[in-house]
């Protein structure tokens, strides 16, 4: 109780939420390799989640049986409260706190929606494209990988965006269990009740989910020429 | 470790937690919902509306949570209120995202018949519009429900109390079993929310939808 009204006194008595002077002595020791450790963690999580879910998309896709139990599953795994699942996965033996049980929590979360949109653009494909193709003599495989899956790409894309903005927000709670990013100075704030680095986390954080997602939405774009001709 | 866990939930403090948990969450999800129906129901008929619940929601989704969670702290202080304050906050966009766009999609030549049969525009939101946007709300309402739950954990960290607090006792501690029941209750109770109000969005589908969706399906 004590701690909570020095608390308020220092909150009350600390009217300056910015201090500029520690940003500037800090910046390149404390806040860059926050910076960069999240971009890290958040791009490796991404990139790893994409090559589970493609392969189980495309499968998931075609084999309409397999798709509601991998939806329950991912499902599942997304719902479980991202501090929770951290605290789970170092419990298991064998597995330090660190970046490993980070990344493991962050490809869980970015499976459902990667494998739903991955599905989901395999459908947008006309069925008559798909005919026209296999009139013309493409193989399956040919057809998957030449026709398909390109036309899906803006889909899959758009999943990506999503989880990646997802992630790099869930990412900044793994610090409490060593995985480093921007979470680090948000923690760190917090423990010094220090609001100027509570703030430059949670500004930076938001700042590359902002940035991420306006570049895929670009990317996304880009993939599709046709919504691109139509609208011009 | 599998009775070592279960003597963590016999433990007087565990339902403490559980109800700070459960009370926080759920009265953070009900002034949300206060909060962007009514907004929602405001700006249904203007595009300029639409436009602003959408960046809402986008920057909403942005933000992460543990982000204000923690700016709450210097600005509104330890404890309760200020957890209440951020969890609503982050609940707020997907309910007013799915709200305004599941009012704005509903047909418009549905809306024109209702109106040709003489229908109010007050009975028309609350005998067409809202009946035919209720899956889509509740959706949004149930994607709320589940992230107040899960970053309710996270009140732990500005003195709120909830089931975090066990996470954060285990890991201080190095007491694997109190994180392990921590962890488990808080990913059960997050299940449990989403198979509930799962089970809530079905219920609201009107029986007309419903038939549509199979055929559809």
């Amino acid at each position: 109780m004590s701690n909570l009204g020095l608390l308020l006194q220092d909150v009350l008595e600390e009217p300056k939420l910015i201090d500029w002077e520690w940003i500037r002595e800090n910046f390149w020791e404390d806040i860059v390799p926050a910076f960069q450790g999240h971009i890290f963690l958040s791009f490796v999580s991404v990139a790893v989640a994409l090559l589970i879910a493609l392969p189980v998309g495309v499968v998931s896709a075609r084999y309409r049986k397999v798709y509601p139990p991998v939806t329950f599953v991912t499902g599942i795994l997304y719902s479980i409260p991202s501090l929770a699942l951290f605290a789970i996965l170092i419990s298991i033996p064998g597995v330090a706190i660190g970046p490993a049980p980070v990344i493991i929590a962050l490809v869980a979360y970015s499976l459902l929606i990667l494998i739903r949109n991955t599905v989901a653009g395999i459908d947008s494909v006309p069925p008559e494209t798909i005919d026209a193709a296999r009139g013309m003599g493409l193989t399956n495989r040919q057809i998957l990988f030449r026709v398909e899956l390109p036309l899906a790409l803006p889909v899959i894309v758009a999943g990506i965006r999503i989880a990646t903005v997802t992630i790099i927000g869930i990412a900044t709670i793994g610090a409490y269990v060593n995985g480093g990013g921007l979470g680090v100075l948000i923690f760190d704030g917090i423990n010094r009740q220090f609001p100027t680095m509570i703030i430059a986390g949670a500004v930076l954080a938001t700042a590359l989910a902002v940035v991420a997602d306006l570049l895929l939405l670009g990317l996304e774009r880009y993939l599709r020429p046709w919504a691109r001709a139509r609208r011009t | 470790m599998f009775s070592k866990i279960l003597e963590v939930y016999t433990r007087p403090d565990f339902p403490e937690k559980l109800r700070e948990h459960v009370v926080l969450s759920l009265v953070a999800l009900l002034v949300a919902v206060a909060i962007a129906m009514p907004v929602a129901l405001l700006i249904r008929n203007t595009r300029l509306g639409a436009a602003i619940a959408i960046n809402i929601g986008n920057v909403g989704r942005a933000v992460p949570s543990l982000a204000i969670l923690a700016l709450a702290l210097p600005l509104l202080g330890i404890g309760f209120a200020s957890a209440l304050v951020a969890l609503t906050a982050l609940a707020i966009p997907p309910i007013l995202i799915n709200a305004s766009t599941g009012l704005r999609e509903v047909n418009k030549d549905v809306i024109d018949a209702a109106r040709g049969m003489g229908l109010s525009g007050g009975q028309i939101l609350s005998r067409i519009q809202l009946p035919i946007a209720a899956p889509v709300i509740f959706a949004g309402i149930r994607t709320s429900a589940v992230q107040t739950v899960a970053s309710a954990t996270l009140a732990t960290f500005i003195g709120a109390g909830g089931l975090g607090d066990l996470i954060v006792e285990g890991l201080q501690r190095r007491g694997p079993e109190i994180l392990l029941a921590g962890a488990l209750a808080v990913a059960a109770l997050a299940i449990i929310t989403e198979l509930g109000f799962g089970a809530l969005e079905r219920a609201f589908t009107p029986k007309g939808l419903k038939i549509v969706q199979k055929k559809r399906s």
